[in-house]
Parts: structure tokens; sequence; C-alpha cells
């Protein structure tokens, strides 16, 4: 599969190039943010508030990790459902944010924030939480630290890696179910 | 009567919290290994390489295999003919706070409305039955949230039938794709009242992925299930391939002549839990 090393903040130039099916190792600096951490960000917007961190080509881990046991950064930091993100995504899209990270399909809507903003959408291994936290060489606490695990975090990363899951043309990587077939045992009384 | 002290119940509660965030049992890191090798798909390849590095990497460093460390529920078997000098509810309690807090596990628990956490991952739900004999077991397993989103309990008629539970888990995979991290092990609660066969469902998820239901008719349903629901090509993380799910296990019980009551629990690839005799 095509492989792509990357760096935030991201921009067309490195989102229009993924497809669905890309392993990405990506670089920089993420946000994190998952349930409660949307609930405040939406609340800021529903004010005219400005957010806590700049959106501008910015990437969203959706990610609740483990407290950090000492020597490390972070503890265990797998990603989480997406789509309990899905009602805020589409605007967060339209004010710059140019990648999610989660795991499980997104709304159609989701999908077609990516396609007018050409955004993406990256899934990370869920249930590898100790091996992706191994990529995780930064974390600072930056927003609603009464949140506790649910706080925004500003992680550093190394080589994350990361599949492209939808892609900004409307590419998705995720199989679609066979659909399902009556068994053997089916009675009915209609017939 | 035998006596055990609450505060030994405590120190065993913590020691399982400990061991079954950072260690698989052995029938699912075998299953696991057995799916790496009947997978062609170069995604799906990747996917079970990195959850099983995931595993061995836990194991090494006393990191927890997953950041949702679970809702933390418990199976208590009470010997009748032993008592728990002191409070064994509140025993447990402190057990998971304290393996909690001592293993750098995440405290997922809040007020349903509040939202509030409550910091410490209690309260804990704990599921008591009473037994002949003298002992005390204790099964902890760490739920995690992202595959109990999945599961459903609901009531069909008696004229639905197996095809009728069949058709109901189906769709609730085919429906839950990606989300609950496949390959999932399924627990089908089957007959009972309706709380009954939640509880059952539960219970199933306990069983040894590579067992028999001892009941042979069962036991051909379970097969037959997984294989119909490893067609659905779902595969691991959703990404498409043979193996959507690892294990399906029932527990039955007799229920109303009027009502089918059915309950899917749906467990992540990630099938955490361990237990202890004292």
């Amino acid at each position: 599969m095509p492989r792509h090393r990357l760096t935030t903040p991201l921009g067309d130039a490195e989102t229009t190039l993924l497809r669905a099916g890309d392993l990405v190792l990506l670089n920089g600096f993420l946000y994190t943010a998952r349930d409660a951490a949307h609930q405040r960000l939406a609340g800021l917007l529903e004010q005219g508030l400005p957010l806590p961190f700049d959106l501008d080509g910015a990437v969203l881990y959706y990610v609740g990790p483990t407290p950090p046991p000492p020597g490390r950064v972070i503890g265990s930091a797998g990603p989480t459902t997406s789509y309990r993100m899905d009602g805020l995504t589409p605007r967060l899209h339209s004010l710059g944010l140019k990648a999610t990270i989660g795991k499980g399909p997104r709304s159609p809507e989701v999908l077609l924030a990516l396609k007018e903003y050409r955004a993406v959408y990256f899934g990370a291994t869920g249930g590898a939480g100790a091996l992706l936290s191994t990529h995780i060489t930064g974390a600072e606490t930056i927003a609603f630290p009464d949140l506790g695990t649910e706080a925004i975090r500003r992680l550093r990363v190394s080589d994350l890696p990361l599949l492209v899951i939808n892609d900004c043309l409307g590419g998705e990587l995720y199989a679609r179910p066979v659909p399902i077939r009556p068994g053997r045992d089916r009675i009915s009384f209609s017939g | 009567m035998r006596t055990i002290p609450a505060a030994e119940v405590t120190r065993a509660v913590r020691a399982l919290c400990l061991q079954a965030n950072r260690h698989l049992p052995d029938d699912v890191r075998r299953a696991l290994e057995q799916a790496a090798l009947r997978e062609e798909n170069p995604h799906a390849r990747e996917v079970l390489r990195q959850i099983r590095e995931n595993c061995a990497l836990a194991a090494a460093t006393g990191l927890p295999l997953c950041q949702d460390t679970g809702l933390a529920v418990f199976f208590v078997t009470l010997g009748q003919e032993v008592r728990v000098d002191g409070d064994l509810t509140a025993a447990i309690q402190e057990g998971v706070r304290r393996g909690y807090a001592d293993g750098f596990l995440r405290a997922s628990v809040c007020h349903p409305f509040s939202r509030r956490n409550t910091g410490d991952n209690t309260p804990a739900v704990i599921h008591y039955d009473l037994a002949p004999g003298g002992g005390l077991r204790i099964v902890f397993m760490p739920k995690g949230g992202g595959a109990e989103n999945m599961s459903r309990v609901t009531v069909i008629t008696p004229a639905e039938g197996w095809e009728g539970i069949a058709a109901f888990t189906l769709r609730r995979v085919s429906e839950a794709r990606s989300n609950p991290c496949p390959p999932v092990v399924i627990g089908l609660g089957v007959g009972g009242s309706l709380e009954q066969a939640a509880l059952l469902a539960k219970k199933a998820l306990l069983r040894p992925l590579d067992d028999l239901h001892p009941d042979p008719d069962l036991a051909r349903k379970e097969t037959a299930l997984l294989e119909r629901v490893n067609a659905l090509g779902i595969g691991p993380m959703g990404l498409g391939g043979r193996t959507t799910c690892l294990g399906v296990k029932i527990l039955a019980a007799p229920c109303h002549i009027a009502s089918l009551p059915l309950a899917v629990n749906i467990q992540c690839h990630s099938s955490r839990h361990a237990e202890v005799e004292l």
C-alpha cells in the first residue's frame, strides 16, 4: 500500500494527495478531543468565543488516554469511536480542521465536509493504545483540565501509523458488509 | 463457617484490575494469532500485526492494552458456607479504586446526566450469585464503551425462533461495522426475562473461545452463526477480511411462553477478563 510521511499542519497540498487505503506516518502536533471536549467546543462556537487552539491545518485525535506512568509522557492512547463527534465535525472542517483520527464510519454529513473542505479521516488501530503511545513524544494539557482524560491535549507525535479511511474525493477504505441472507431455519406465518 | 477478611478481597480485586488490563487471556491471544494466519487483505494483516505487537508490549511494559480500561464489571459467586468479615461490596469498590490508581488505568465512569467523572472508576457493577460450599470466586471484566455501545437487548416472538435470533445478531454486527473494534466476540443471552437475557449475554463473553457448548444443538448453532457473521466480510477493524468475529457464545434460560428475550453483547478483540478464587 502507498506510504506517506507527513508533518502537521496539513494543507491541501498534502490532503489532496491522500487516497483511501494509504498508510500515513504522521509527525508534528495533534490536538485531542472526545465527547466532553466537543460539547465545550460547541458551546464556545455558539457563544462566538475563540477556540483554545488554532484550527487552521490542524489534526484532531479522538482519544482519552490513560494517565502517564512515571517516565512516560502519556499512558495508552488509542482511538475512540468517531461517530459520537460527527455532529460538530463539519463545522470544525469549515473553520480549517484538515483531518481527524478515530475509528468507525462517519456520517454522510462528515463525508460531504471532507470533499468540500479537502480534508481527510484517518483510522488508527483500536485496541492498540499501548503501541500507539510509543509514537507520542510529548503531551501538554491546553484546555479544560477539569475534564481529566477528556481534556484537550497537544500531543507531539513521531511516525504515528494511520490508514486513510475517507479521502477528499469520496473514497472509503471500510468494507461494506455483505447483505444478510436468510438461513435454513427461517419459518414464516405469512406465506 | 469459613471467614475471609474484607481486606483480602480488596487486595485480590486490585490485582485483578492490573492483570486483566495488561494481559489478554491465552485463548484470545491464540484466536488472534490464528486470525493473522487466515487474513490475506494487507490492511487487515497490518491491523492484526499491530494488535499482536500491542499485546506483547502491554505485557512487557505494564501499560494497559487499551486506553479504554473499561467500566469495571464483576461476577461474584459467594459460597453459602463462607462469610466476609466486613462489607464485601465496599471491599470490591476499594479494590477497584486502588487498582485503577496504582495501575495508571483510566477513570471512565461518570454521572449519567451531569457527565461528571467520578474520578476513580467507581462504582463498579457487581453481580452476585450464591453457590453451595465455602468458596468465593471473583471474575473481573473491564468492559470498554465502544463495543458495549453496539450491544442491544430485545424481545422477539417465539415464532421468530432461532432464525430470528440469528437475523437480529447479524443485523447488529452489520450495522456496527468497525465501531466495536472487530474481530469481536459475541455473547448471546437467550431466554429468561429481559434483564436476565442481558446478564446471560455478558456472562457468555467469559466462556473460553475454544470451548464447546455442552448442548450439542447450541454448539452447532454457535458454529453456524460464527460462520454467517464472518461471511459479512467486515474484517479486522472493518477493513475487510475473513475475521469479523472470534467466537459466538450462547447462554440460554427458560422463558415465558409468550416471549423470546434476546441480548446481543458485543465484545471488542481486547477481550479482557481475569478471575480469582479466595
